[in-house]
């Protein structure tokens, strides 16, 4: 099915089946349980999961296949939400346009980029690719001012053209939509003590990054996939047997970098602002981490990975010494006190430090990221029947 | 090996899907009740977002800790602080309209994404019905407008850039503290005063739209006073060393040096100044002066000895002797054993100043609370009399002159006050040149 065979099929399936089935997952807790503090299924992030989810998917096209490291992602990311928000103020607040300018604009800008940094492989290309980034950082941040608003952010205004939308009402701001479908609409449903969200936002940034994780699959299983594959093992290699690899790598540089301009534009579809800070060298360090984290090269890694930073940095930054004093209320003070201490090194401004320590545990313990955590505890279910099996028994 | 996903499979587990979703529902009360987030029960939930990492961590940290003491006084617990100087007495320190106020907190990095991030997961998942915090204009104008669209109320707190209540003004946000406009309103006369009205000033400004605000607003008040600007020489943020924007200072012909900065760049440019001996020249038959229109404890602090005799701007400070100002830092230094910053002043107004509201109002709907916050006219919170006025929703009070302390006789006392500018010096038309371009629209109760 989709021109794939029957395994990547039903990988295909299953990713799809548990996309569209976030917002139940991510909300296992009832509301009002104690537990609801790790529940993650409200619209804002469910979005943040599929966007950077989408984004990581596009970096691994680069890092995972070509192994070329890019650190100045985040300038397409930066790129592809201002192209939006100024299709949002000057044409329509139909995503649409917005997405395609955004999708062209970072494309192009990937290719210039892309066209300087490739002359050079490894360490000097990781250097220059940051270099342009931390540039574009600084444009947007106070030379491109008249483009950007600065530290401000670009934001929609009241009296901004918006041609195609004709007079609408001036008392607020318009809401980016899809040919009417409005992307903040959400509908709650309650079941006893759970509620769920469903949002609209969070369903079209997940059927595109679903669109996306199939594109990706097909250029793993490409021919194009494979000379990748091949750049990665060993370049020299390919380049004396007479063949140019640098337009497979221009080409890979441009597609992750489009696919960093549609989740630009999809962060800003959600919400209208881009920031010059979306371009700074952490937000490109960011998704390095979270494609090593979820398994560099692997098609599933970088979504969890993704899921997994997004997951720490909006829940665990949240949890503050009041809830934690709440949490181990039972313990004697003096116990308790202390017990609070600890923990609050992990939580609320800490969160850093229980990211950095999961960081540190899987590159030690698990160097393929989450996939290869899974595909562990997978093996080991298959086989935990056989271990009474004389298979596992030394010979004698 | 066959397909696994067999006709009668798929129907099937279609059907127990299908069955799932249609077990009985029903919307959210919330839904019903006309505005974001009507709390139900019997608690109230606010949402503090303050920087807890990064730069302005420290400023973002002493925030949280008086958005504690105010939630405790509003509850009735500690010993009621500006309650009881606050000239509306419509609180009576048992929550707000009978609700136990509780609250969420959230780390904005300073950064407008993630500030915004966090706020959207305060509403919407926490159902936060107000939005106080920030300690970069960026920042605040950014969640500004998130909570004008989600439909919650917005109490900036650190802000201190003409945009937020200018060309960025919305009327879901209010701002309690003062702006660039003002510092130099409030500055130009006192410099005038001790420097006389002979000067060439330079301009070191913090190359973003925080700092062009300010350069563009000193520039114009030391300008109307008689003073020369002979240079405006932007600088990028975060630079960390200055010294070459420092050293062409001096074959310049400026005699005075105004820095645009804040925070850690302000410590670190100021520091270099007087190292490279600036105050100790005589330009133009006059001694050479250093400017920081904008003081923060925590810069002064960092600054050290630096700052004497330095002259700066502040919204407030501990050393006020009004009965306000007396409460407010007795409960903060018993709870926390060190006096609280003119942020923390700013955020702990802020979060009574909405609790009151709401309780004129008479509910939490936005719509009510803006009416009656807008030409709201209050006393005791350690200002002095002042106004929220309508047409930008912009806090109008007395400005503080402030200098580095000559003698600091501990780690805290590190600026002294040289005059309480009155409030009628500092106040400007809604539609001032340097605010223009705005629109504050209509309040949005959301949902």
């Amino acid at each position: 099915m989709f021109g794939l065979n029957q395994k990547d099929t039903k990988f295909l399936l299953i990713v799809v089946t548990l996309t569209l089935l976030t917002p139940f997952l991510l909300n296992p807790f009832p509301t009002d349980s104690a537990m609801a503090q790790f529940n993650a299924g409200y619209p804002a992030l469910m979005q943040r999961f599929a966007i950077y989810g989408l984004m990581a998917i596009g970096f691994n096209i680069l890092f995972g296949l070509t192994g070329y490291l890019s650190f100045g992602h985040a300038a397409f990311l930066g790129v592809g939400s201002y192209s939006a928000v100024w299709m949002f103020k000057l044409l329509s607040m139909n995503i649409l346009p917005a997405i395609i300018l955004a999708m062209i604009v970072s494309g192009l800008f990937a290719l210039a980029i892309g066209y300087i940094s490739l002359r050079r492989s490894g360490i000097y290309f990781s250097i220059l690719t940051l270099a342009f980034a931390e540039m574009s950082y600084r444009l947007a941040y106070s030379v491109l001012t008249p483009i950007t608003n600065g530290e401000t952010g670009l934001q929609l205004n009241l009296n901004d053209p918006r041609v195609l939308d004709g007079v609408a009402d001036t008392s607020s701001l318009p809401v980016p939509g899809l040919f009417g479908l409005k992307m903040n609409s959400t509908y709650t449903l309650d079941i006893g003590a759970w509620s769920f969200d469903f949002n609209v936002g969070f369903y079209v940034c997940a059927v595109i990054a679903i669109l996306g994780f199939y594109m990706s699959l097909r250029i793993f299983r490409s021919p194009f996939g494979m000379m990748l594959r091949a750049v990665k093992s060993n370049q020299q290699r390919m380049n004396y047997t007479g063949l140019n690899s640098r337009p497979y790598t221009l080409a890979a540089f441009v597609i992750s970098g489009i696919y960093a301009g549609l989740a630009g534009a999809l962060l800003a579809a959600m919400d209208p602002l881009a920031g010059a800070e979306r371009m700074q060298w952490t937000a490109s360090g960011e998704v390095v981490l979270m494609t090593i984290l979820g398994g560099a090269g692997t098609l599933m890694g970088p979504v969890l990975g993704a899921g997994f930073i997004k997951y720490c940095e909006n829940i665990f930054s949240k949890i503050n010494e009041t809830i934690l004093h709440s949490w181990f209320s039972f313990l004697p003070d003096s116990l308790e006190s202390v017990v609070v201490w600890f923990f609050a090194r992990f939580v609320g401004e800490g969160w850093h430090l229980t990211l950095g320590v999961l960081f540190m545990l899987i590159v030690i313990f698990l160097p393929g990221g989450l996939v290869e955590g899974g595909q562990r505890i997978a093996s080991w279910w298959k086989n935990r029947g056989k271990d009474e099996d004389s298979s596992n028994q030394p010979a004698e | 090996m066959s397909n696994k996903f067999s006709r009668r499979g798929v129907l099937k587990s279609g059907a127990i899907a299908g069955s799932g979703l249609l077990l009985p529902t029903y919307l959210r009360a919330e839904s019903h009740s006309g505005f974001t987030n009507a709390p139900t029960g019997s608690e109230v939930v606010f949402g503090f977002n303050v920087p807890q990492t990064g730069p302005y961590s420290e400023e973002g940290l002493d925030e949280l800790r008086a958005f504690q003491l105010a939630v405790e006084h509003l509850n009735g617990e500690g010993d009621g602080g500006m309650l009881n100087t606050f000239s509306s007495k419509a609180l009576d320190g048992a929550g707000i309209l009978g609700k136990k106020v509780t609250f969420v907190t959230g780390d904005t990095q300073t950064k407008s994404d993630v500030a915004r991030a966090s706020a959207q997961s305060m509403i919407q998942k926490d159902g936060a019905v107000m939005i106080t915090g920030g300690s970069s204009s960026g920042v605040a104008v950014a969640v500004q407008g998130l909570c004008q669209e989600a439909g919650v109320i917005f109490m900036a707190a650190l802000t201190h850039s003409n945009d937020t209540t200018g060309k960025d003004r919305k009327a879901n946000g209010f701002r309690h503290f003062f702006n660039a406009y003002m510092s130099g309103a409030a500055l130009a006369p006192v410099l005038g005063n001790v420097y006389g009205t002979e000067r060439r000033a330079y301009h070191l400004t913090a190359d973003y739209t925080w700092g062009w605000t300010q350069e563009e607003s000193i520039a114009a008040s030391t300008e109307a006073l008689g003073w020369q600007t002979v240079e405006k020489v932007r600088t990028p943020v975060g630079a960390g060393d200055f010294s070459s924007y420092i050293a062409p200072v001096l074959n310049s012909g400026a005699d005075v040096l105004i820095l645009n900065h804040y925070g850690g760049d302000m410590v670190n440019s100021l520091s270099q100044a007087v190292q490279f001996g600036l105050r100790d020249k005589m330009v133009n038959g006059k001694q050479f002066e250093i400017v920081v229109p904008l003081y923060s404890e925590l810069m002064a602090a960092g600054a050290g000895s630096n700052i004497q005799g330095v002259y700066g701007s502040m919204n407030w400070n501990w050393q006020l002797q009004d009965a306000g100002t007396q409460a407010f830092v007795k409960s903060f230094g018993e709870k926390y054993g060190r006096p609280p910053s003119n942020a923390a002043h700013t955020s702990y107004v802020q979060t009574l100043l909405y609790a009151d509201a709401v309780t004129r109002a008479g509910t939490f709907n936005p719509c009510g609370v803006v009416e009656a916050l807008e030409d709201f006219e209050f006393d005791g919170m350690g200002n002095g009399p002042v106004l929220y006025r309508g047409a930008d929703h912009q806090c109008f009070k007395d400005v503080l002159v402030m200098k580095g302390a000559e003698n600091p006789t501990n780690e805290y006392d590190t600026l002294e006050i040289v005059e309480t500018t009155p409030r009628a010096q500092v106040e400007y038309a809604p539609d001032h040149p340097m605010f223009a371009g705005g629109d504050l629209g209509q309040c949005n109760p959301g949902a």
